[in-house]
């Protein structure tokens, strides 16, 4: 098991470091200076030159991704361009926003899709199941945004029991916050449910034809005990890895949601910071959400690995 | 022969007559789509405009017929790159199965899965001027591990089989067998992905249209019809909801597809996927 973890560990450092450099080179290669790039054309040289320093811009490539990544590891994410406050402050205030949002749309989608899952796993075949699986087809099918704007149609415009935007931070309130809350997260939960359940549905299938399976039944067991003592819990290892990449999908994936309802969190704030040019705000929340993608999958891994012992050979 | 899968057809019906209708409007369209005609804005559905018009006038059912094209050219495009570089890529990994070059690529594979996608293609569009070209590119570089890791997974079962060994026996290489025996025996997990990553396309363009970085005005695609609509959801929700309803029925109808495809052309899947 030790052994196992060290690897893993290991191949998780290789990655952060090859994904470190990529993102650092992406940076680099965009066309031009980038202070001149931030700054606009009509920018005086006297003010290039001046965030060319604030940038640490005139140091080798070396020195600024040493730099860079130095501060990265101790939590120095360097200062926004245009908000002029440290990155991590801004990370830490938007994630009040996103964290909250992908949690809310994870537990929606989470709650919706295990049980419709297992209902059309267990009316294989019957309408119930097929109704099912055209709702996920078309769940899967619907632009999340496209969704979301249908949404504020409907309870924003039409029934008013929403507002159809903004975010009132979490000082008004849980009640308030929640609310606002709400529209986007069904807007984000729903393509993901969709893949979820069928992930279910199909995980337990398979799971339901093992012979283990049919040795509970010849004990005596009925189909449901069966189900809920052996099935279930065997078919949760491709729903849980499922389930962790949603969440970090969602941590970024909102983007374009955020955008739709005016929240003020990650997506957002990645977005604006591309169109604003602040190149230093771009390099260090991506490596972020690269490195929460990573640190996710190797914790699915290990969580495996302590669950499953058979897997921790195969490393 | 066996029956076609009922979804086969349905999805086939579907994309076909959206795709028909893109190809139409390089011949006709019902009105021109550049013209401005403020004298019929927001003209609601009726025998002249079936769609109704927007808010310069244009005929919507035009502008859909318009939008679809470089919908559907991006998706492709974007397909086309993924393939191109993806599957070489997965034949070398798995003929050169366990060594470094397998190990290289497949690491490579999943640093690509690891970055979010949809922040990097905002990236790259951003960065290189929002164009139709770069969201193709930035689209396409995300399909690329998709192919690799599906033609690597089909091609290693395939090497295990005894023509495989004959072939060796003959004295083929392996880049030889690869394109001339592995490539045609997975050419069905091939296009049975592609359909899948086709839809994701249609998606992912509509996406970045959406925020503004995927085809530039005045060329209509749907993602930018949903981003225009957006501040006259209030007054004209059909404006929004026409677009959107081109973007489901296509990615529906290519899912179905590529579920009845893959019924098809592999029945001993249906067991396990089903």
């Amino acid at each position: 098991m030790l052994r196992y973890l060290i690897t893993r560990a290991l191949s998780l450092g290789a990655s952060l470091i090859v994904a470190s450099l990529v993102i650092f080179a992406m940076i680099e290669v965009i066309p031009g200076d980038p202070a001149s790039f931030m700054l606009g054309l009509n920018a005086s040289p006297d003010t290039v030159a001046a965030l060319r320093d604030d940038l640490g811009l005139n140091g080798s490539v070396s020195t600024r991704y040493v730099n860079w990544i130095g501060g990265l590891l101790v939590g120095d994410f360097g200062t926004s361009y245009t908000y002029r406050v440290p990155v991590s402050e801004l990370v830490l205030e938007r994630l009040h926003v996103s964290l909250p949002l992908a949690l809310f749309a994870l537990i929606l989608s989470t709650l919706i899709a295990l049980p419709v899952g297992l209902i059309a796993a267990a009316r294989r075949g019957q309408m119930t199941d097929y109704t099912i699986m055209g709702a996920t087809q078309m769940g899967i099918a619907v632009p999340n945004f496209w969704f979301a704007m249908l949404l504020v149609l409907v309870f924003a415009v039409q029934l008013r029991w929403f507002s159809a935007g903004g975010f009132p931070g979490w000082d008004a309130g849980i009640g308030p916050a929640l609310k606002a809350l709400t529209l986007p997260a069904i807007a984000l939960a729903l393509p993901q449910a969709s893949i979820l359940a069928r992930v279910m549905r199909s995980s337990l299938l398979d799971v339901l034809h093992q012979d283990y399976m049919r040795t509970a039944r010849a004990k005596g067991l009925s189909v449901a005990q069966a189900t809920r003592r052996h099935a279930l819990r065997n078919a949760m290892i491709p729903v849980l890895t499922i389930i962790g990449l949603q969440f970090s999908f969602l941590l970024a994936g909102a983007i374009i949601i955020e955008n739709v309802f005016f929240l003020p969190g990650l997506g957002r704030l990645i977005f604006q910071a591309i169109t604003q040019r602040d190149l230093v705000v771009v390099e260090s929340v991506v490596m972020l959400l690269v490195f929460a993608v990573i640190l996710v999958t190797f914790l699915v891994d290990v969580a495996y690995a302590v669950v499953d012992p058979r897997l921790r050979r195969r490393a | 022969m066996t029956r076609l899968p009922a979804q086969l057809w349905i999805g086939a019906v579907l994309s076909v007559v959206l795709l028909a209708a893109a190809l139409i409007s390089f011949l006709w369209t019902p009105y021109d789509v550049t013209a401005l005609n403020i004298a019929d804005k927001l003209k609601a559905p009726s025998a002249d405009y079936l769609l109704g018009t927007d808010h310069f006038g244009r005929d919507l059912l035009s502008m859909l017929m318009e939008g679809g094209r470089i919908s559907i050219a991006v998706a492709v495009l974007a397909v086309g790159i993924g393939m191109g570089l993806g599957v070489p890529l997965g034949l070398m990994a798995a003929a050169n199965r366990g060594g470094w070059l397998d190990e290289v690529i497949m690491r490579g594979n999943d640093l690509i899965f690891a970055f979010p996608s949809l922040v990097i293609a905002i990236l790259i569009t951003a960065t290189f001027g929002p164009s139709a070209t770069n969201a193709i590119i930035a689209i396409g570089i995300f399909n690329i591990p998709v192919f690799a890791r599906v033609a690597r997974g089909g091609a290693l079962t395939i090497w295990t089989r005894e023509f495989i060994m004959a072939a060796r026996v003959a004295g083929k290489g392996k880049a030889r067998i690869s394109v001339e025996h592995i490539l045609p025996n997975i050419a069905n997990l091939l296009i049975v992905q592609g359909t899948i990553q086709f839809s994701l396309g249609i998606l992912a363009e509509a996406g970045l249209s959406y925020v503004g970085l995927g085809a530039q005005p005045p060329t209509p695609s749907w993602g930018r019809m949903l981003a225009d609509a957006q501040t006259m959801i209030y007054s004209t929700p059909r404006l929004a909801i026409a677009p959107g309803l081109a973007i489901v029925i296509m990615v529906l109808g290519l899912n179905l597809m590529g579920d009845g495809l893959r019924d098809l052309l592999d029945p001993r899947i249906r067991r396990a996927r089903e």
